[in-house]
């Protein structure tokens, strides 16, 4: 049977990095197709470029026997090609009809509500969706919304849908309900691209899969004919090349210990002690909860249950101020949005956190605000025209080195790093591990949140796995294996291997 | 324009400065020392507020109710004159910034606490203040015959050609200077409306700052509420009725962004000095009322783009030579 898509060949690069090298991928019709492959494997780019977000650098997009370019979002949705992302990105405010109709109402300058209300209805009843089609999205669940995209998509007649990780977010009746779906669309004869880091959902869906690593394929076959272990070895089956800072650090006393933490909804029975020197590597996939627990830990939200003891005295932090206080630093994933004011200038960001440190009586001093500045500055090489230059007029890496060096002026012992080489190219990454390094070197204890495995083995002294908001496995350093860390970030199996 | 965006104090003064001659060139009288000290003098009051705003606007906020405090404690402080002893002119001063205050933590917190959008709270006290004039005096109007001497006397002292609400209205700026670039809190306001995320991590909380500037604006417009009445010589439901918006086009004009974070105390007394020099001028050019609305309005307007396009989009200084030619611009 002739396949519904190919790629052939595809690349993209982006500056610093190789998102996909010469990748060439089919599907089929009345196939379900799973793409497996670790964070930053290139699974993303391929469904950017399939939905005309990018485009390749070199090879071709064929659909149905020709060669298309996408060069915008609409171009795709005209060749049939239809995606529905992990947080759908819909319109909340409007209704399921004009959702799913947005940019192809029928009628001419006036638009046929009758029409569309007749076509929602029609769709609705082909995916068994029983809510009706003037129902406001923000009404509607997770579940409900993935329908919705999925009637969308149905209404474009779309020959090929990608599914980036549907389930991230549904209840297990709802994925049930969901892989029905998917399993009445292969059977009308539609190609699907289904992305998922679990296991057990690719042995339940897909027909064939692909596995990705780094950017290239490294595998494909048929799903009945492949083992667990052997994808998991295929995933992250490379030896980690990458040079780590060798560090000689002797590792203290107990400095911070958390014990049965837990909220609500996010994360339970987060324990773990972490030692001077050390740096605690926290692992699983995105959405795991480990932000969620560690910023409970700095202050952000309140834990319903356990306690937190740092230097040995109790600490329950109501906001950020008492943690800080207390000798802890958060520094967050983004930094544009979570770390810099950008109109107040480099001095002015950089003593945010520590203004206590520059106060003489009512007032701040500026000299010894400049003093502290000049130094972090100095020491993480932060180039700009002025201390007093505004944030906004910084090259990114530059913006990041003032949010590192915010939080290192508040003479933190513990620092949790929230995916600090998130983004940035290969060569920065190497001197934010160095600059890791340092730190313990100093005496500061680290907590790093990582999806970047290399990473966590690279640098962590012990891993912590999360999977579904708990640690589901404990590795030291000579007791680990990438197979066995990714198997319980998966889900696959629950380890627990003396740490 | 990146220069006029780092200068933009210094052009705004400039403009401003060729607008009085131009004006003196049409109307020479308008030029002569008293009568420019006059356009300082009936500026002092939008001075005041103006800087009540922008500590307000810096939070990403906005306070529509501050003409209507204004008024209402205007009213308040009067009746007290009315039928109270003859106090010395500092209870009355004092007592005016509690009232304002008290109404501007009212507004705080409803926002701060209760998590309300400014605007909305803000356009709801304003009505409640309006209405509340009418129900305390009445209907009726205090009259500058009823207040009492130094409840009328005290605004119309005069210190070097310039009365004491001008002197007042310097020590609020002197003040708002003060408290904006030297304290851990003034920082605090720029950095929880520059970026609320980003201070949340730093400890800085936005709902508390939130509460702390309204009480602030609150705390200016009483103070200007007695003020006016007692220069004005009268206490009445519509007094300074759609005072708030000149209040707000004086910041917008003097650069505070209305996306929080960027303001200067300068840059907001020179705004409000532009409104005053058209507001002063139009009428001893023989314009008619109903023109003066109209060419002040498009003035504020030419001021807000000029204003905009400063703003669009600085480019990044990713060059070295770039960052270099910076730094010498920079001093």
């Amino acid at each position: 049977m002739a396949p519904v898509l190919s790629l052939s060949h595809i690349s993209k690069g982006f500056p610093g990095v190789q998102a996909l090298d010469d990748v060439s991928l089919t599907l089929e019709r009345g196939s379900v197709t799973a793409l497996i492959g670790e964070n930053g494997a290139g699974k993303s780019t391929i469904v950017k470029i399939l939905t005309g977000i990018y485009t390749p650098d070199a090879g071709t997009v064929n659909v149905e026997g020709r060669d298309r370019r996408f060069a915008t979002p609409k171009d795709a949705w005209a060749a049939g090609i239809a995606a529905i992302h992990q947080e759908t990105v819909m319109f909340d405010e409007l209704s399921v009809q004009e959702n799913i109709f947005m940019g192809h109402m029928p009628g001419g300058r006036l638009i046929d509500r009758t029409a569309i209300r007749d076509r929602t209805k029609e769709l609705l009843a082909r995916i068994d969706a029983d809510f009706a089609p003037e129902t406001p999205l923000k009404r509607l669940s997770v579940a409900q919304k993935h329908m919705v995209e999925i009637a969308r998509a149905l209404s474009h007649e779309a020959a090929v849908i990608i599914m980036d990780e549907p389930t991230a977010s549904l209840s297990r009746h709802e994925i049930g309900e969901l892989f029905s779906l998917v399993d009445q669309l292969r059977d009308e004869g539609r190609a699907i691209l289904f992305i998922s880091h679990k296991f057990d959902e690719i042995f339940r869906v897909s027909d064939r899969w692909v596995c990705l690593r780094d950017g290239r394929k490294v595998g494909e076959g048929l799903t009945a004919e492949v083992t667990e272990p052997e994808l998991v070895r295929l995933m992250v089956g490379r030896p980690i090349d990458q040079v780590f800072p060798k560090r000689d650090v002797v590792i203290g006393e107990v400095v911070l210990e958390v014990e049965g933490l837990s909220n609500a909804t996010e994360f339970a029975d987060i324990s773990f002690e972490l030692r001077r020197g050390e740096i605690l590597g926290l692992y699983g996939l995105v959405g795991a909860g480990r932000s969620e627990a560690m910023q409970c830990v700095f202050g952000l939200s309140q834990p319903t249950r356990g306690r937190i003891v740092m230097e040995g005295r109790p600490l329950a932090p109501r906001a950020p101020g008492d943690a800080i206080d207390a000798g802890i630093s958060y520094v967050p994933e983004d930094r544009q949005e979570q770390g810099v004011v950008l109109p107040l200038g480099i001095r002015a960001n950089i003593t945010l956190a520590s203004l206590a440190r520059h106060a003489r009586g009512w007032f701040l001093s500026s000299s010894s605000e400049l003093d502290a500045t000049r130094a972090l500055g100095d020491r993480l090489a932060v180039k700009a025209a002025s201390w007093e230059q505004p944030v906004m007029e910084l090259s990114g890496g530059n913006q990041q080195k003032v949010v590192i060096a915010k939080w290192l002026a508040t003479q933190p012992r513990v620092i949790i790093l929230d995916e600090p080489t998130k983004g940035i190219d290969i060569g920065s990454k190497a001197a934010v591990h160095a600059f890791i390094g340092e730190l313990v070197a100093d005496g500061l204890a680290v907590v790093l949140i990582s999806s970047e495995l290399p990473e966590v083995m690279g640098l962590a002294d012990r891993i912590l796995v999360m999977h579904e908001g708990r640690i589901v496995a404990r590795f030291a350093r000579d007791a680990w294996s990438a197979e066995a860390i990714v198997a319980a970030a998966t889900g696959a199996v629950a380890a627990d291997r003396a740490a | 324009m990146s220069w006029l965006a780092a200068h933009r104090e210094v052009v705004l003064a400039l403009v401003i400065a060729l607008m009085v001659a131009a004006i003196g060139a049409y109307a020479p009288a308008f030029v002569e020392g008293t009568s420019l000290l006059g356009v300082l003098d009936d500026t002092a009051l939008l001075f005041m507020l103006a800087l009540g705003q922008m500590v307000v606007i810096l939070t990403r906020g906005i306070d529509l109710s501050m003409a209507a405090n204004l008024a209402l404690t205007g009213m308040l402080v009067a009746l007290v004159g009315q039928h109270g002893p003859d106090l010395p002119a500092l209870a009355y001063i004092v007592l005016a910034i509690l009232i304002g205050l008290g109404f501007g933590l009212g507004n705080g917190v409803l926002i701060g606490g209760l998590g309300i959008p400014p605007i909305v709270v803000t356009l709801g006290t304003l009505s409640i203040f309006r209405g509340m004039i009418v129900v305390i005096g009445g209907g009726d109007q205090v009259n500058a015959s009823e207040m009492g001497r130094t409840f009328q006397a005290f605004p119309h002292k005069a210190l070097l050609g310039l009365s004491s609400v001008f002197w007042i209205a310097l020590a609020v700026a002197i003040l708002m200077q003060l408290f904006l670039s030297r304290t851990r809190t003034g920082r605090g306001i720029y950095a929880v409306g520059g970026n609320p995320t980003a201070a949340r991590y730093c400890g800085l909380v936005l709902e508390r700052y939130q509460v702390l500037v309204y009480a602030i604006a609150g705390g200016i417009a009483g103070l200007s509420g007695y003020l006016w009445v007692a220069r004005y010589g009268v206490a009445y439901s519509e007094i300074a009725s759609g005072f708030e918006l000149t209040i707000i086009a004086s910041c917008v004009i003097g650069g505070v962004s209305i996306g929080g974070g960027v303001g200067t105390v300068p840059g907001t007394l020179l705004g409000a000095l532009f409104i005053g020099v058209i507001v002063n001028a139009l009428p001893t050019m023989q314009v008619s009322p109903f023109w003066q609305m109209a060419i002040s309005g498009a003035a504020i307007l030419a001021a807000v783009i000029i204003n905009a396009r400063a703003e669009a989009h600085p480019d990044k200084l990713i060059l070295p030579e770039a960052r270099r030619a910076a730094a010498g611009a920079r001093g």
